[in-house]
């Protein structure tokens, strides 16, 4: 199975608490209940933030009187009021399509937070292929929306309903090519693998890896935004023409789902930006990224106190990404159906393949030209260059055999010893794991 | 390992239940709808049997792609307000039959297969070392380089490590495939453009 839980430090401190055997059920519980937490009141600060960036835009106040001063309980006042609205499906809408779509969407979105890391080793499934699975979850919150659109019977809501369709299957295009970039730089398509290789110093971070992921930081960004159908690519709602697009025939909760949706898939599209090009849980300074994963290494409180401060700088780089977006709405004017288009298929696509060839390239001139250490001569990232290292000794079996003859006798090193490993299991080695296996839960529990 | 099999029966039970529900409804867009239900589940089964890539790879193509395209289609074409799909009984007879052929097929092919070498492979017992390294590294998560390497011809599950032999990688059917999907786009999007009379 997978690896699992980012607890074993919380299940190291509950050690001496609980009975034996129960501290990671005990670990998993508590973070599953923060997780849930976090992610109620994720949509209700941001939807609070963006109203008040909103006002200040637009020269106004925003909301000013829920809550004291700033009006920081604006959201949970929304939240009781539509709560409390009747659940409408108008008589001709397909009623069972018609309830089914917002928790489409709403699912689809959250549920894209089981492979995203947020800090060092703190993920819910440690897949392997974690961004690609991530992308894959992402991709269903269209369905939603389409069947939405479809089902509600209204004009205006077909039109939103198409318009989404049509753009989101052309931005997933460039996405995904832009989301490829930095994995090339990478070599790795584990999420937190990719954080852990940008720790120590902003020059290891894959946006300043080489002049082609720096650009595609910013074409991912704009492609991002546009698969959050926020403006201005918010043709699917389009207020101003389909009076509300896909969620007009939509009140109460079912249509506070579909902004739920929304503004998690924000932050999610946030998150794979700031682990794939701003280093995710690192802070960009070497000497506070070499402390921190000095106090990883420690047992118990410490290494869940870098963990927490991981997912700080997570969150806050995150939470920056989205600000931006909310910036970008209230500044930006909506542009046309085939402006969209046209910016995606002419002008997005053609760049980002541009990119990508130029990242594949790029290795080649840093590795001829500048002599750096680069996937050319290092495939497959640090961590498992040791792996790929055995595999290119397939060819030359007796060479691997010496190899290991010379590193067998001095077994006490802890370093060739871990080669002896590698080569015997030869290609199919494991990198070294960052998270606690279904395997070692056992082996503790017993 | 309850919990494994508490999912596993859930979501075949998902998968089922949608099959049988995209047979059943008439309309178009809720066949689709079922479909999402019972890809989505077989999707979870793959996840559960540790096949991440399968997993991801059946949600993104099939319902991120194939089925949005097919609601996409139903939207731009249907003519009245929900297309539906009357199957007469004739059709209903023959889908029937092929169904149960194709169920006593998958039956014979299941109980063909000895599943306690199968087994004894997955555990260890048997089998070469690179057979095993491969189970094992695909137990703890690590899919995707196994897949990568396959890809390319590096074959541990066939004895590649104790042989040092490459196999044969299947970059170049993928290569060729990829290449003729992309000239098939290019011919349909030619065929389907509005085509522009000479001389006016």
């Amino acid at each position: 199975m997978f690896l699992t839980l980012a607890s074993q430090s919380l299940a190291k401190l509950l050690e001496n608490h609980v009975p034996e055997g129960w501290q990671y059920v005990g670990a998993g519980l508590i973070h599953m209940a923060l997780l849930f937490a976090v992610f109620s009141l994720c949509p209700f600060f941001l939807i609070w933030m963006e109203r008040k960036v909103a006002g200040r835009i637009q020269d106004r106040l925003g909301p000013t009187r829920v809550g004291g001063r700033f009006g920081w309980l604006q959201s949970l006042a929304d939240g009781i009021k539509l709560i409390q609205k009747e659940d409408l499906c108008p008589p001709a809408a397909d009623s069972m399509l018609f309830r089914a779509a917002p928790y489409i969407v709403c699912m689809s979105s959250f549920a894209a937070f089981v492979v995203l890391p947020f800090s060092g080793g703190w993920v819910a499934v440690a897949a392997d292929c974690g961004l690609f699975i991530m992308l894959a979850i992402m991709s269903l919150e269209v369905f939603g929306i389409i069947l939405a659109g479809y089902s509600s019977a209204s004009k205006w809501s077909l039109f939103g309903g198409m318009r989404e369709a049509a753009q989101m299957v052309s931005y997933e295009i460039p996405m995904a090519i832009c989301a490829l970039i930095p994995i090339v730089a990478a070599g790795s398509l584990n999420l937190g693998e990719i954080g852990d290789m940008q720790s120590g110093g902003l020059r290891n971070w894959f946006v300043f890896h080489d002049p082609f992921t720096f650009l595609a930081f910013f074409v991912y960004f704009v492609v991002a935004t546009a698969s959050c159908k926020r403006a201005p690519f918010d043709l699917a709602e389009a207020e101003s023409e389909l009076v509300g697009g896909f969620h007009t025939e939509y009140s109460g909760m079912r249509w506070s789902f579909f902004f739920m949706g929304e503004y998690a898939s924000m932050f999610a599209v946030c998150g794979i930006a700031s682990i794939l090009f701003l280093g995710g849980w690192n802070t960009g300074i070497s000497g506070i990224d070499s402390a921190l994963a000095g106090l990883r290494n420690h047992d118990g409180a410490l290494s869940y106190l870098a963990g927490v401060i991981g997912v700080g700088v997570f969150g806050v780089k995150a939470a920056l990404g989205v600000f931006i977006q909310v910036w970008l709405r209230w500044t930006v004017p909506r542009i046309r159906i085939d402006q969209v288009i046209t910016v995606c298929l002419k002008y997005l696509v053609p760049i980002s393949c541009f990119l990508f060839l130029g990242s594949i390239l790029w290795p080649l001139v840093l590795h001829a030209g500048l002599g750096g250490r680069t996937t050319w001569n290092e495939p497959l990232g640090p961590r498992t260059a040791a792996a790929v290292r055995s595999a290119s000794l397939l060819a030359l079996p007796e060479d691997a055999d010496t190899i290991t003859e010379e590193t067998n006798p001095d077994t006490d090193d802890a370093e060739p010893a871990a080669e002896t490993e590698l080569h015997r299991d030869s290609v199919s080695t494991t990198p070294p794991r960052t998270t606690v296996t279904l395997s070692d839960l056992s082996e503790v529990s017993q | 390992m309850t919990g494994d099999v508490l999912f596993f029966t859930l979501f075949a039970l998902l998968a089922c239940f949608g099959a049988v529900a995209v047979v059943v409804s008439q309309r178009v867009v809720r066949m689709a709808f079922w479909l999402i239900i019972s890809l989505g589940s077989t999707a979870g089964l793959f996840f559960l049997a540790g096949a991440d890539f399968v997993g991801a790879t059946q949600l993104l193509i099939y319902v991120g792609g194939t089925l949005v395209l097919l609601v996409f289609g139903v939207m731009l074409t249907s003519s009245g307000p929900y297309l539906k799909i009357d199957t007469s009984p004739g059709e209903m007879v023959l889908a029937t039959a092929v169904g149960l052929l194709f169920l006593f097929m998958v039956i014979g092919a299941q109980s063909g297969v000895d599943w306690t070498e199968t087994r004894t492979l997955i555990t260890g017992t048997t089998g070469t070392a690179g057979q095993a390294s491969a189970f094992e590294s695909g137990s703890e998560g690590n899919t995707l380089r196994t897949i990568g390497m396959g890809l390319l011809g590096l074959r541990p599950d066939l004895g590649a490590a104790e042989t040092g032999q490459l196999h044969t990688g299947y970059l170049l059917p993928f290569e060729i495939i990829s290449v003729h999907l992309l000239v098939v786009l290019v011919g349909a999007a030619y065929l389907a453009r509005a085509k522009r009379r000479r001389g006016t």
